[in-house]
């Protein structure tokens, strides 16, 4: 029987995203179908760079950053 | 575990256009370091000149503002009252963290409701007004820089300055590319010169990612609007940003390349500036407008059937919070700077 994979979640905007874990929280978000460069991550309340590799299990908040209209 | 390049502890952002990785304090320190060196390179502003910030609550006037506290400059606050609810009283919201900000660092903060001013919200301008084909972005600009200028010159500010960040500009510069608008490329850039009239317009943030604005917001736990304009979604802005983000994913510093790049094909001559077109005083509120007659802003009353003549007979004074901070209260600002700051959910998400 194939183990299974760990897997990771994602929280942006109260929206939660399984992800697999062990991977760059950059490459996840990308999986996750969201733009890297629109989010910052948040790990225990702790801003971290977005290429550390997510731990299996956890939930890493991401913060929105893009804001704007056509003013 | 990435390290701060500056002393070997754990990052918090890995900046890829530069290749950089800081910890919290050195990223504070660099982010302030770098807004002086912009403000100085394209000469912005002085220690001597009186700076209004347009402050909408948000996380880049309020970034923009902390940072001309922290290095002493004279900067009051403009906040406009839009009177935008979207369900989630987004004016109001962005109006108390405004107030809030002022209030810890005993700045000075001028408001102005446009409703209260002239009896009409944006939302509800545009549409009567029938401007923007269904969304009050193009209304909001209009009476944001008019309302900008009105206070600027009745209260002698000599130069305004708004919390644009690169992936704003790179944002409009993409937009004008598409439509080659030369008469805005050759204006756009992070000073807009005064004419008679008209304050400086300054951009002091205008090198920065928003990631980096946002990170700057967050670490040093200013509460700011997290909520988006219930109207920005679907805007042309926001479709240039996401487009622009897909390829810096792709091309790290993509953004960057882009924008920096047209700054300097701009100083090398590559934009001819033509001569700027003779300006008029509008009839009614006196700015200066291109064509005789009255004003884009008061074109806009008129066609909501406000008459832009009663009024300015009536337009109350803004209102004004708290005096300016003391030079004092400034460097114990500046020096709170490198203390630790916990990342607490309610400073994340207000």
């Amino acid at each position: 029987m194939a183990q299974e994979q760990p897997t990771a979640t994602l929280e942006l905007r109260g929206k939660r995203y399984t992800v697999p874990a062990n991977i760059p929280i950059r490459e996840a978000i990308r999986r996750a179908g969201l733009s890297p460069e629109a989010v910052l991550p948040v790990r225990d309340g702790e801003l971290i760079p977005d290429d550390e590799r997510l731990r299996p299990g956890e939930t890493i908040r991401l913060i929105a950053v893009i804001s704007g209209g056509d003013a | 575990m990435r390290k701060c390049r500056k002393c070997g502890a754990p990052a918090v952002i890995y900046m890829r256009q530069h290749r950089l990785a800081l910890c919290k304090e050195h990223f504070l320190e660099w982010f302030v370091e770098q807004t002086a060196r912009t403000i100085k390179r394209y000469r912005m502003f002085t220690p001597k000149d009186r700076v209004l910030v347009a402050v909408s609550g948000g996380k880049d006037s309020l970034t923009l503002w902390d940072v001309l506290w922290r290095l002493g400059y004279q900067a009051d606050g403009l906040y406009i009252g839009l009177g935008i609810d979207g369900g989630i009283q987004y004016s109001d919201q962005s109006r108390a963290l405004s107030e809030q900000f002022a209030q810890e660092r005993g700045l000075r903060l001028l408001v102005v409701d446009i409703p209260e001013t002239y009896g009409v919200s944006i939302p509800e301008l545009a549409r009567r007004s029938r401007r923007g084909k269904g969304k009050p972005c193009a209304v909001c600009g209009l009476v944001k820089r008019h309302e900008m200028n009105r206070i600027a010159h009745d209260l002698g500010y000599n130069v305004l300055a708004t919390g644009h960040n690169l992936d704003d500009e790179a944002a409009v510069l993409f937009g004008n590319v598409l439509q080659w608008q030369m008469g805005y490329l050759v204006r756009q850039g992070p000073v807009l010169p005064e004419a008679p009239g008209l304050a400086r317009k300054v951009k002091p943030l205008v090198r920065f990612y928003e990631r980096e604005t946002a990170a700057y917001a967050l670490l040093r736990g200013i509460p700011y609007i997290y909520d988006e304009c219930p109207y920005a979604e679907g805007a042309t802005s926001m479709v240039h940003k996401e487009l622009l983000n897909r390829l810096e994913e792709e091309r790290p510093g993509a953004k960057l390349q882009f924008y920096v790049n047209f700054l300097k094909a701009k100083e090398e001559g590559w934009f001819r500036q033509p001569e700027p077109p003779a300006l008029h005083r509008c009839e009614v509120c006196g700015q200066p407008t291109t064509a005789p007659g009255l004003c884009a802003f008061c074109r806009t009353l008129r066609r909501a059937g406000i008459d832009p003549a009663q009024v300015y007979v009536t337009l109350p004074k803004p209102e004004a919070t708290e005096p300016a901070a003391s030079v004092a209260d400034r460097a114990e600002g500046a020096a709170a700077s490198s203390t630790p700051v916990q990342l607490a959910e309610e400073d994340t998400e207000p």
